[in-house]
């Protein structure tokens, strides 16, 4: 064993485990298919973001145009203010909507586009006028709940047809 | 320049409560070959740790040329152990590294000679105790007399001015033994040095000395020529000398009286 | 009653005491070992030396257990994810595992067991044949020479292997899901990058086999170096290290999980 077998080795060791390690990120990870060039910023407001996270996907038609950036809050307003990075390859209209959807029925949350009808494009600053926050599931179930116990009480004998049935 | 290249002064030093040296007075001048010795325990070894610097005194002082050794800074301290060389008791080479290699370890630290001058160096070194063919040996392929000798050149690769041998002679067969003494004389007065050797082989040790100290119970008892040390009529002198079983040093461990220990059982 | 008491917690206040001292000891041994880093990294070979030692020598152990964790994970994250009807996941379940917990946690475990045991038995018997006290008086300090370059080596080998293991896991769950079990091999794949974030997961993983070498290293070196010089001392030390490394990894990579997870 000298100098020379061990440089050797510690070579093959080192470049296998460099080798490794660009691997995880190229095959397993996803840096090469959600990589961003240059990105310009927009805000949007929202009265309710649910579970959104900072480094959400924003999506176009499905297509991953940027990522989220930032979440804060905004003590004059009293809403939830969402910073988007945008890649500077896709413009959007300044009427463009920008609503919180969930994939999947439990899925991870994130922002859509629907582009508007504008000739004029949204820059670097711009605040996005129309959002849609996100649908939060325990607000749609008491929604359901109580019109469904308002039906029951206009309809007493439904229900108790129902027990019936039971 | 002093004629002592080591003075040892009033030295005390204790370790885990237990005083292992009291007031200990010693001269060590240049171009000589010196002994410590005494029986096993007596602290012959801590004293060398001591000149080292590994070991702080707790009174009194060693001086390494004039230097306070306790005094310097950790830079001090590895600028007077550069010029020291140590051989340990069992050689301490370094197992995983060749005897070529473990003799060129002192150079390669700290000079930045180009290879092949460290090369003829370690030849040389290893030429003078007799190993230049055993350069590419591992210190496990060797026997503890060849281990031992591999150690000297290690010691000497820098040309120290003070080499300290610590029971040079401890498990080795008699001819490894002659060659160890041959070797010790031979050197300092080739190198110009001064040697220090801790041993209790009496021996070997008076055929190669010029001057010898024995210290018992942390105290210096003895010292002089092994000339004027072999005629002396010291009783401890007398016993170490002549390797008497029981003297001033006892045969017994202090213990209780063995009629009334066997009764009390 | 109050007499023994007294003494079980005089028992437990010496053992605290005894404990936090070590661990200052250690912690000043550290950063010994990183002020007298600078000789071993300018004679960068006696780093390449440790790094075979810890590094090379550990490969084998290495990919042999990633091939196998990935398979197992693979089974079953199958036979759980099928029930579900969602066996694409596997994909996903078998690189999240691995990249994130299982490569840097039981890379440690593995390197604790391989690398740490050598270099505290072989620090300790360098103590015990006075091989470092000889390097003292050389005046060569054995925390420069011989301790600096153990250290890089082993925090530069450990995030290499982690990767490894890592990479070789996937490929066993791959050889488990796609060729034995018959999933698409497209949505093993695709399903698994779309869900194995760069940052989040991978140089999270990257981050936490660094700390887990750093301290995996120091510790199997500080063991030697604190090893009483005798045969029982040293291999006393030996077992600390396995011990002492496999809670400092599963603690810390608690801790590192609990900072990396929330925003």
């Amino acid at each position: 064993m000298n100098r020379t077998t061990w440089d050797l080795w510690v070579g093959i060791f080192v470049a296998v485990g460099i080798a490794a390690m660009i691997g995880l990120a190229m095959k397993v990870g996803n840096l090469t298919s959600t990589h961003l060039g240059p990105t310009y910023r927009v805000y949007a407001y929202y009265n309710n973001i649910g579970g959104l996270k900072v480094r959400a996907p924003v999506k176009s038609s499905g297509v991953v145009v940027g990522r989220v950036a930032d979440i804060s809050f905004d003590n004059k307003k009293f809403e939830a203010l969402v910073a988007l990075d945008i890649d500077t390859r896709y413009q959007f209209p300044k009427d463009t909507i920008a609503a919180i959807f969930t994939s999947g029925l439990l899925g991870e949350q994130y922002v859509g586009l629907e582009a508007g009808g504008e000739e004029e494009m949204l820059k670097n600053g711009d605040k996005i006028e129309q959002t849609q926050g996100a649908v939060v599931l325990e607000k749609l179930i008491s929604q359901f709940l109580y019109s469904k116990a308002s039906e029951s009480s206009t309809a007493p004998s439904a229900k108790s047809e129902n027990k019936t049935v039971e | 320049m002093s004629e002592n290249i080591v003075e040892i002064e009033n030295l005390s030093f204790s370790y885990n409560n237990r005083l292992l040296h009291q007031g200990i007075n010693m001269c060590f001048p240049r171009g000589k070959v010196i002994a410590i010795m005494g029986g096993s325990g007596s602290g012959k070894t801590t004293l060398l740790r001591l000149i080292g610097g590994q070991l702080k005194p707790q009174a009194g002082c060693v001086r390494v040329e004039g230097q306070v050794v306790h005094e310097q800074d950790s830079a001090g301290i590895y600028r007077l152990r550069r010029k020291m060389g140590m051989l340990f008791q069992f050689g301490a080479l370094f197992t995983d590294l060749s005897v070529f290699d473990n003799v060129a370890f002192p150079l390669r630290e700290h000079t930045n000679l180009p290879e092949s001058i460290i090369r003829d160096l370690v030849l040389l070194k290893l030429n003078a105790v007799g190993l230049r063919g055993a350069r590419d040996l591992m210190p496990a392929e060797l026997s503890g007399g060849m281990a031992r000798r591999v150690a000297l050149a290690r010691a000497i690769a820098l040309d120290p001015a003070i080499i300290m041998y610590d029971e040079p002679f401890a498990g080795l067969d008699p001819i490894s033994m002659g060659v160890i003494v041959n070797l010790i004389r031979r050197l300092n007065d080739a190198l110009g040095a001064t040697s220090i050797v801790v041993t209790h082989d009496v021996h070997e040790t008076f055929a190669m000395v010029d001057y010898v100290y024995f210290v018992s119970e942390g105290r210096v008892v003895a010292e002089g020529s092994p000339k004027e040390l072999r005629e002396s009529c010291l009783p401890f002198v007398h016993q170490f000398v002549h390797g008497e079983a029981d003297g001033p040093v006892p045969f017994h461990y202090a213990a209780p009286d063995y009629l009334q220990d066997l009764l009390h059982a | 009653m109050l007499e023994h008491l007294n003494t079980s917690l005089r028992g437990i206040g010496h053992r605290v005491i005894d404990r936090m001292w070590r661990l200052g000891v250690a912690t000043r041994f550290f950063i010994t070992a990183l002020a007298l880093s600078g000789e071993s990294l300018r004679r960068f070979h006696l780093v390449i030396k440790e790094i075979y030692f810890t590094g090379v020598l550990s490969l084998i152990i290495i990919l042999v257990s990633a091939l196998f964790v990935g398979m197992v994970l693979g089974l079953q994250g199958y036979n759980t994810l099928q029930k579900y009807g969602s066996a694409e996941a596997v994909g996903v379940l078998v690189a999240l595992s691995l990249v994130r917990e299982l490569g840097p946690v039981v890379t440690a475990l593995l390197f604790a067991g391989r690398a740490g045991t050598a270099i505290t038995a072989e620090i300790g018997l360098m103590k015990a044949t006075e091989q470092l006290s000889a390097m003292e008086m050389m005046a060569v300090n054995p925390i420069a020479r011989v301790v600096a370059p153990r250290f890089w080596a082993g925090v530069i080998s450990m995030p290499l292997l982690a990767a490894l293991f890592s990479m070789m896991g996937v490929f066993g769950g791959y050889l488990v899901a796609v060729p034995l079990i018959g999933i698409d091999d497209g949505a093993f794949w695709s399903q698994m990058q779309a869900n194995v974030d760069f940052h989040e997961d991978i140089v999270n993983g990257v981050i936490k086999s660094c700390v887990f070498g750093v301290a995996c290293t120091i510790i199997a070196l500080f063991e030697g170096y604190d090893a009483p010089p005798t045969a029982e001392g040293v291999s006393r030390a030996t077992t600390r290290t396995v011990v002492n490394s496999s809670l400092a990894v599963l603690g810390l990579d608690f801790v590192l999980t609990s900072f990396m997870i929330s925003p």
